[in-house]
């Protein structure tokens, strides 16, 4: 299975194959996306998670996902330093993953990972992955329940509330809830959330933690499954599931759209040189998209890219 | 269009995608044992980062077991071994053994740190394929990466 996750990982066309056999097999598991800016310690509070989780004797799955380095195409996959502890657990499977520079092509390749996890029967998994807007709003509607870790400092509540994460939250947690500022980052959140989130009706939980000791973890699983248990309740599951699958079709087309303009029409004479038209200004680009618009999409055929 | 057609063009448009990419080697970059100094190991970290891999890095205090568990986890091409404790002898058999018993044999395995000339005969009969020694350039190494990391196999 692990090697199966890197032909998926590496759109190596027979793991590509092989997730599509599975596919039917997925929708199970309970998807749970952790997200959040970074220093406010996902890594160690889903390593604190996981003791809790198998504390309960139930199987999960971590997905980690790190940025690459724009410029060497590498990346530094350290999340996985926390959960060495479970390395004897059968029940407990992590796996790191870099964002490769993928913008939509990301959601797709961490959907997939997902499915794989769904196919092979974990009940419980958990994707970690620093929400710095686009990538964490992209990874944040792959999953059920999202939860977004905040700590008190990082930047005021201002900063959380513009970065558009509370919006897409379903449990927050106030990490490191042991420092100054916690009780103040907690009040303002909720006030915020009362005024401007309704999010169906439900109330959204606010949980204090401090993951290096261990407070407040179980109830912040507790939150987690409470939230399971409300999408059975009310139906909304297969809103979610009509969520995901949009965010991960539409995220492939747009890793397509992306290819196919790298190879063809990106390289073409013509771009080109309607490219230079546009750098001496003998054209404006709105009219050089137009134009491309029109190449990539001839008019009569209905909708086209360029409307 | 067919499904043969439909498959013949997916997979040229994946061959042209993944020769323009190619898919980033991943290594896994453990410190086995007792040894509890790691800013070598942090630097090459990031030095492998720079050099355009995907590095899995799993800190101090690794068993066997552990490092194994990852590498499989993980399905990482290449595993590094660093080490400036000098119980290479003690363990190094135990991680290959520990390898073995997961059929990771195809990895590439190689180490580093303070590992005297007379015992690097004796690791690479282990299946180490390569030593560095100390002040060996960082480039050194990754160049030896990428020369010598298999690609991930099919399946069947």
């Amino acid at each position: 299975m692990p090697r199966l996750a890197t032909l998926v990982e590496n759109e190596d066309p027979q793991g590509l194959d092989a997730l599509d056999a599975l596919f039917p097999l997925t929708g199970r598991a309970h998807v749970v996306g952790v997200t959040g800016p970074p220093g406010a310690g996902k890594s160690t509070l889903v390593a604190e998670l996981l003791r809790h989780i198998r504390g309960a004797g139930r199987r999960v799955a971590v997905l980690a996902v790190d940025p690459s380095s724009p410029i060497s195409g590498g990346a530094v996959l350290g999340d996985r330093i926390r959960m060495m502890n479970h390395h004897a657990d059968n029940g407990v499977f992590v796996r790191s993953m870099a964002s490769r520079g993928r913008q939509g092509g990301l959601a797709s390749a961490t959907a997939g990972l997902v499915h794989l996890l769904d196919a092979v029967g974990y009940p419980l998994i958990l994707i970690e992955t620093v929400g710095t807007g686009q990538d964490g709003t992209d990874i944040a509607s792959l999953a059920d329940t999202v939860v977004v870790v905040e700590a008190p400092g990082l930047g005021d509540g201002v900063q959380a509330i513009k970065s558009g994460l509370l919006e897409v939250g379903d449990v927050i947690v106030i990490n490191k809830a042991d420092q100054p500022g916690a009780e103040d980052a907690q009040r303002l959140l909720r006030a915020s959330f009362d005024l401007a989130h309704p999010n169906n009706g439900r109330f959204v939980p606010i949980v204090p933690t401090v993951s290096t000791t261990g407070i407040g973890v179980s109830d912040l699983l507790a939150a987690i499954d409470d939230h399971d248990a409300w999408l059975t309740e009310t139906h909304q599951r297969s809103l979610r599931r009509e969520r995901a699958a949009r965010a991960e079709v539409l995220a492939g087309l747009r890793a397509a759209l992306d290819r196919r303009l790298e190879s063809g029409p990106g390289r073409s004479p013509e771009l080109m040189a309607l490219i230079g038209r546009v750098a001496r200004r003998d054209l404006s680009p709105r009219r050089a998209v137009e134009a491309l618009a029109v190449a990539l999409d001839p008019p009569g055929r209905g909708n086209s890219i360029g409307d | 269009m067919g499904d043969n057609e439909r498959r013949e063009r997916d997979k040229t448009m994946e061959a042209d995608a993944s020769e323009a990419r190619g898919a980033p080697v991943r290594i896994l970059i453990a410190k086995p044992g007792l040894d509890g100094h790691d800013r070598g190991a942090k630097v090459l970290v990031r030095a492998l980062r720079d050099a355009g891999f995907e590095v899995v890095y799993t800190g101090l205090f690794q068993t066997p077991e552990m490092i194994a568990s990852a590498a499989l986890q993980e399905d990482v091409q290449v595993i590094g071994l660093s080490i400036l404790s000098g119980a290479h002898m003690a363990l190094f058999p135990r991680i290959m053994d520990e390898l073995h018993e997961r059929g990771l044999e195809d990895v590439l395995v190689v180490a580093g740190g303070t590992i005297p000339k007379a015992d690097i005969p004796h690791i690479k009969a282990l299946g180490v394929a390569e030593v560095f020694g100390p002040g060996t350039r960082l480039a050194t190494i990754a160049d030896y990466i990428r020369d010598n990391a298999p690609r991930p196999s099919p399946l069947w």
